[in-house]
């Protein structure tokens, strides 16, 4: 190292970015799913869904103090977790599958910081004008017209803020009861922090973070270069076409130029700031609003739309060699997506066959073994057992014991005189069980007698059991 | 591949200092740490003699310097106890207050007796009769279904208040197995033991039976009984059922009607609360044997 220059500084400032307005398909599909995000996400909490008096009727609801889970008519108990767990992985390899696929199709349309940067924007534009306006703004001096825009800009920005964290708590709880204690200053500290925290960095995300989030924040970036090969569709530029680029002037030589005009309209229109004609690069979120600039100035020049486009490495021969590039969806179904798509099937079938498998009563059984059995005075041989029968139903229902073994063993229940226990609605009822053996009979002497206990709702009848095990007294 | 030369870098190009030293021609810069790591370091400082200050923090010999915000896990705990404590204040009255015989009627005493009784039981109880309750030679069993002073509700309920044979109480459960070897001849005591040895269709010598017969009823039967059933008054043990708190071999026997029994149990009353006993008299009498 023979150069010493000045040690590079650990900070560098942001380089403002002003993306200027544009029209096309693209942009049109990105409000379509902006609309949609956003209104499931702030509709959700407030659907209403009937499940009967003792539960709740918030169709999709986190109840962490009372632990369910609820998504319209599917109730998840912590045992279920695994569930959640599953659509987890489904929603990781459903990443992998689109960015295999069509590369960051997530970042560039459905990520929740492309979303609300995009929301933000467009505030930013309704306020102050569009790039030109605004990069004059910027650099003018404080004075009061900058001043009045720039509050303007940021109350809005925080209504949204604020209304952002604040649907997120209700998924929570009861919306329109905590809706009420929120405006009534008498809700639980804990929503007003997260509203708080949500609030703060939907702010200063959105507002004046932005595309930095995504190049220094988030990890994505980096692991999605490892899921793009050649045959991935992603939003690159036609060099081939384009260069060498030059600008149409009266009178110029127009000779041996390509397509690109370097009118800049696809940097003007990328939130990123960068340049798509540079290649494919980490700040690229693959929001193809380029695209649509782009197309937008061939169509007025009069050449085919294109030039920048969802185009993947492999075409590049064909394209240079005058062939059409192959069929988009030769692009998409391909051996790696058509893995990706077979195992997200997979989980995603698994859980649907785990879900409606699931019985609806649940009975556990742990032996008590200390100690293993108990004498009684006539002789006979007694185990205890804790038995635990979860009601998942929103009504009190009666559980009947009973018990399946080769031998005489009598089942009883601490506290009750039949073998009939009353299960609260959605509760676990804990039962002190008694199996006993007759004396001389083999299982009081034997030390291991396998047994099953039954348990039956008697309402609808359908039955669980459990297998144990009898401790008899060896002799 | 061409040598990379030797020479050291141009003075006047350089902007960072480097330590002084050259070896072979090697030098070294001098780069600070970054401000903010320095700063962050002597931020550490002073925070840690501050820390030093207000809490816990030199070890003495028998303690640690206190700390002058009189931080104390100690003092915690305590407080922690109280809280509990107020907070079941409500509770532990009206257990305290309620029959024994109708605690089970409420579902909130109910529940509370057998959790609370769990725990008085872990702490008091378990010395003698076992983590599980099951006891041990001497030590009754409270599983099964023998009791000595009565199984129902209100007699386990006198038992642990006033103890067996607790000297400290007036009201304590009396009762004596005497050391037969003082009153009976040697071969009175081998017929008796045999006479009960009876009892559970044992093998006995049949002679001895009929000799120990007489034995038993001149002298066991005013607390065994006539028919050596026990008697709970008294807490004389059924002497014909499976359960032998001392042992049931002809050995065992042998001892307890030679030397006698007198285990003791402490009158809990002067250790717990009126609703600590009722809680954990709740709780044995739902371990299985309560009648």
């Amino acid at each position: 190292m023979s150069s010493t220059d000045s040690a590079p500084k650990l900070y560098e400032a942001r380089e403002p970015v002003f993306p200027r307005r544009v029209r096309g398909r693209f942009r049109t599909l990105k409000w379509i799913v902006m609309a949609v995000a956003l209104g499931v996400y702030y509709i959700t909490p407030w659907i209403r869904w009937d499940r009967g008096p003792n539960l709740p009727d918030q169709a999709v609801l986190i109840d962490l103090a009372n632990r369910r889970f609820y998504f319209f008519m599917i109730e998840i108990w912590p045992h279920e977790f695994y569930f959640v767990a599953g659509l987890l992985i489904m929603a990781g390899l459903g990443l992998f599958l689109f960015t295999s696929a069509l590369g960051r199709v997530w970042c560039g349309y459905a990520c929740p910081q492309t979303v609300w940067t995009d929301l933000y924007i467009l505030v930013e534009r309704w306020i102050e004008g569009d790039r030109n306006a605004r990069i004059r703004l910027w650099r003018s001096p404080w004075n009061l017209k900058k001043i009045r825009l720039r509050l303007f800009k940021w109350t809005v920005w925080l209504l949204i803020a604020v209304a952002t964290g604040g649907a997120w708590v209700f998924y929570f709880t009861d919306a329109p009861t905590l809706l009420h204690n929120l405006l009534s200053g008498t809700a639980h500290p804990v929503a007003y922090t997260t509203i708080f925290v949500l609030t703060a960095t939907t702010f200063t995300f959105g507002g004046f973070m932005r595309e930095q989030v995504c190049i220094y924040m988030c990890p994505w970036p980096r692991i999605q270069a490892a899921m793009m090969d050649e045959d991935t569709l992603t939003v690159g530029y036609r060099h081939w076409r384009g260069e060498p680029r030059g600008k149409r002037r009266k009178g110029a030589d127009v000779e041996g130029l390509g397509d690109c005009i370097d009118c800049n309209a696809c940097v003007n229109v990328c939130p990123m700031g960068i340049d798509i004609r540079d290649g494919q690069q980490l700040e690229c979120i693959t929001c193809a609003l380029c695209i649509d600039a782009c197309d937008d100035v061939m169509e007025k020049i009069g050449k085919p739309r294109g030039l920048i486009d969802y185009l993947a490495l492999s075409d590049e021969p064909l394209e240079r060699a005058g062939n059409p590039p192959r069929p988009v969806w030769k692009h998409i179904f391909r051996l790696r997506t058509m893995i990706y798509t077979a195992l997200w099937a997979a989980v995603g079938l698994a859980l649907v066959v785990a879900l409606f498998m699931r019985s609806e009563i649940d009975i556990r059984v742990s032996p008590v073994r200390n100690p293993t059995y108990v004498m009684l005075s006539d002789g006979s041989v007694r185990n205890t057992y804790d038995v635990r029968l979860r009601n998942m139903h929103g009504e009190d229902r009666d559980f009947a014991l009973s018990l399946k073994a080769d031998e005489p063993l009598k089942l009883s229940i601490e506290g009750e005189d039949d073998l009939i226990v009353n299960v609260p609605a959605d509760t676990t009822g804990q039962l002190r069980v008694y199996v006993t053996a007759p004396p001389d009979s083999p299982a009081a002497h034997r030390e291991r007698t396998p047994i099953r206990i039954w348990v039956e709702d008697m309402k609808n009848h359908v039955r669980d059991y459990k297998d144990t095990i009898f401790n008899g007294k060896p002799q | 591949m061409t040598k990379a030369p030797r020479k050291a870098p141009k003075k006047e190009q350089k902007q960072v200092e480097t330590t002084g030293h050259s070896w072979d021609g090697i030098e070294e810069y001098n780069n600070p740490l970054p401000r903010w790591w320095l700063w962050t370091f002597y931020g550490c400082i002073v925070f840690a003699l501050g820390y030093m200050v207000a809490y816990p923090a030199w070890p003495l010999l028998d303690r640690a310097t206190p700390g002058v915000l009189g931080f104390s896990t100690r003092a915690d705990v305590e407080k922690e106890i109280k809280r509990f404590e107020e907070i079941n204040a409500g509770i532990e009255k009206k257990l305290a207050e309620t029959d024994i015989t109708e605690v089970a009627q409420d579902p909130e005493l109910k529940h509370y007796a057998s959790q609370a009784g769990a725990a008085v039981f872990r702490t008091w109880c378990i010395q003698c009769h076992g983590a599980g309750g099951q006891g041990a030679k001497g030590f009754p069993n409270l599983l099964d279904d023998e009791w000595l002073w009565g199984g129902d509700i209100e007699n386990i309920h006198t038992t642990i208040t006033h103890g067996v044979r607790s000297e400290a109480d007036d009201e304590t459960r009396t009762g004596e197995m005497p050391a037969w070897a003082d009153v009976l001849e040697p071969d009175e005591l081998l017929a008796v033991v045999e006479y009960v040895l009876s009892f559970n269709q044992r093998d006995a010598n049949a002679k001895l039976v009929e000799a120990g017969k007489v034995v038993f009823e001149d002298n066991c039967s005013g607390c065994h009984g006539e028919d050596a059933k026990g008697n709970i008054d008294v807490g004389a043990p059924n002497l014909t059922n499976a359960i032998w708190l001392y042992g049931g071999t002809r050995e065992d026997i042998m001892e307890t009607v030679s030397h006698g029994r007198g285990g003791v149990m402490p009158n809990w009353n002067a250790r717990l609360s009126e609703a600590d006993i009722k809680a954990v008299a709740f709780y044995v009498h739902g371990l299985g044997g309560g009648q």
